[in-house]
């Protein structure tokens, strides 16, 4: 029973440590900093990986399986309407929504794994290829003026306003 | 005693009482390592037993907790106590296991490195067979836990983890080399792996039972002898079909049917898992200790 209560007490001190020198980063100089050069992984994708079409960008049920893919994987981090959040930046910026569905392909393929995001090679070709259809149906929203409040979508952007995205 | 491992095998029944899970998109290996780590920020807690059978002695049942920690996107840190219970005999803690992993390169390639590094500090008795190197063999576990548990070892691993995925297929190849950390040569192992989800399109509505949460493959892993002995001579070899059950109300369940392929081989290992992953674990020990929120 010690022994157990040695390793207990081993593995909430590891966890501790790990927790804390995980979030031991350098305070940003700004938030929009980091955003940007998270967002500069855009432009770092091939040609042969923007000029990829997405193959289900057709198909009527890919932005629903996309948004049920989004709130799965990536709301934790992006938040629940793609706004951003603490740990990754918005979705609906011009430098996203402006992107070809390839390079958002590439960027889930690859993710951005110094800065945070894990590659999501994981899910299948189709499903990225959904999430991307759901992204880019998001379209731009005007930057959020304060915490807590809901980003707005430009009109005609979007074929489904982010508040009914959920 | 009996109210440690009882602890440890009620483990699990806390995860009901967790918050901040997500969907988490498993893979079905339980010795196999893919190249995929745990989101940073994310805590995994999981749950594991394997049944195994046992010649010239008692069979057994022998489990583990592994807490699995995102600290970054390229770093995954993860911490196992291990347990065991020998029918007819007893039911021993038996000990601890502290590892980590560490992504080599920034992008996706056709192959995948991942370096591996474990301490693990366990005694004689531990039978989770999560590692499978050097002469171990069935024989090993036929003595009385009382005798199993004089030994001690430290022990030092290091894997080299090589995985990639092809058109919804992963395939992986896990190198192992560990030394004990008193005067043992270093023993080597091996596990191979390759799984696919039953669909790869996402369904529209959320449900339990559609085809892509369920990834299914199979697994082979055994022991490549030591430094002075190097090969297949007098060592244990598995291959053990799995499946991964990712439930939208954050479950995995994984069950592995291990099948020993030679006369040094458990003649079956059984092994199943349920885990749960806790999304922005991190954040939230930092608001305990005074973070913003």
């Amino acid at each position: 029973m010690k022994e157990y209560l040695r390793a207990l007490a081993a593995t909430v001190a590891l966890l501790s440590v790990s927790v804390a020198l995980a979030q031991q980063q350098k305070p940003p100089a700004s938030k929009y900093r980091k955003d940007a050069l998270v967002y500069a992984e855009l432009t770092k994708a091939p040609q042969k990986a923007r000029a990829k079409r997405n193959p289900l960008e057709r198909e009527p049920d890919a932005v629903a399986a996309g948004r049920n893919l989004f709130e799965q994987h990536c709301a934790e981090c992006h938040g629940d309407l793609a706004e951003g959040g603490r740990k990754g930046p918005s979705l609906l910026v011009e430098q996203v929504q402006n992107s070809e569905p390839g390079t958002i392909f590439w960027i889930l393929t690859n993710g951005v794994v110094w800065r945070g995001m894990p590659v999501w090679s994981k899910l299948p070709e189709p499903q990225r290829w959904q999430l991307v259809s759901y992204i880019k149906s998001l379209g731009v929203a005007e930057p959020v003026p304060s915490r807590g409040s809901s980003p707005k979508p430009s009109s005609g952007s979007s074929t489904v306003p982010p508040s009914e995205h959920r | 005693m009996v109210r440690s491992s009882l602890t440890l095998f009620l483990a699990p029944l806390l995860f009901v009482f967790l918050p901040g899970s997500s969907l988490a998109q498993e893979s079905p290996y339980i010795i196999a390592y893919d190249h995929y780590l745990e989101e940073p920020g994310n805590l995994e807690i999981e749950y594991f037993s394997t049944f195994g059978t046992q010649r010239a002695s008692n069979d057994f049942h022998a489990f583990w907790m592994e807490f699995e920690y995102g600290a970054t996107a390229w770093w995954t840190s993860e911490f196992y106590l291990d347990g065991q219970s020998t029918f007819g005999d007893s039911t021993v803690f038996t000990g601890f296991r502290f590892e980590n992993r560490f992504r080599v390169l920034k992008r996706e390639h056709f192959i995948n490195p991942v370096l591996y590094v474990e301490y693990e500090n366990i005694s004689g008795a531990d039978k989770i067979g999560k590692e499978v190197e050097g002469h171990d063999v069935e024989s090993d576990y036929a003595d009385r836990n009382a005798a199993l548990r004089e030994e001690r070892n430290h022990e030092l691993e290091f894997k080299l983890l090589l995985s990639g995925t092809h058109k919804g297929w992963n395939f992986t190849e896990n190198t192992l080399a560990a030394k004990n950390l008193s005067n043992h040569p270093w023993e080597f192992g091996y596990a191979i792996g390759a799984s696919r989800p039953l669909a790869l399109k996402g369904s529209a509505k959320r449900c339990s039972f559609c085809r892509q949460n369920f990834i299914a493959g199979a697994e082979m892993y055994g022991a490549l002898g030591d430094r002075r002995s190097f090969g297949l001579h007098h060592t244990s070899h598995y291959v053990a079909p799995v499946v991964a059950w990712n439930l939208p109300s954050d479950w995995t369940l994984r069950l592995s049917a291990g099948f020993g392929l030679n006369d040094h081989s458990h003649r079956l290992l059984l092994r199943w898992g349920v885990s749960r992953e806790i999304t922005g674990f991190g954040s939230m020990v930092k608001n305990l200790f005074g973070g913003h929120r």
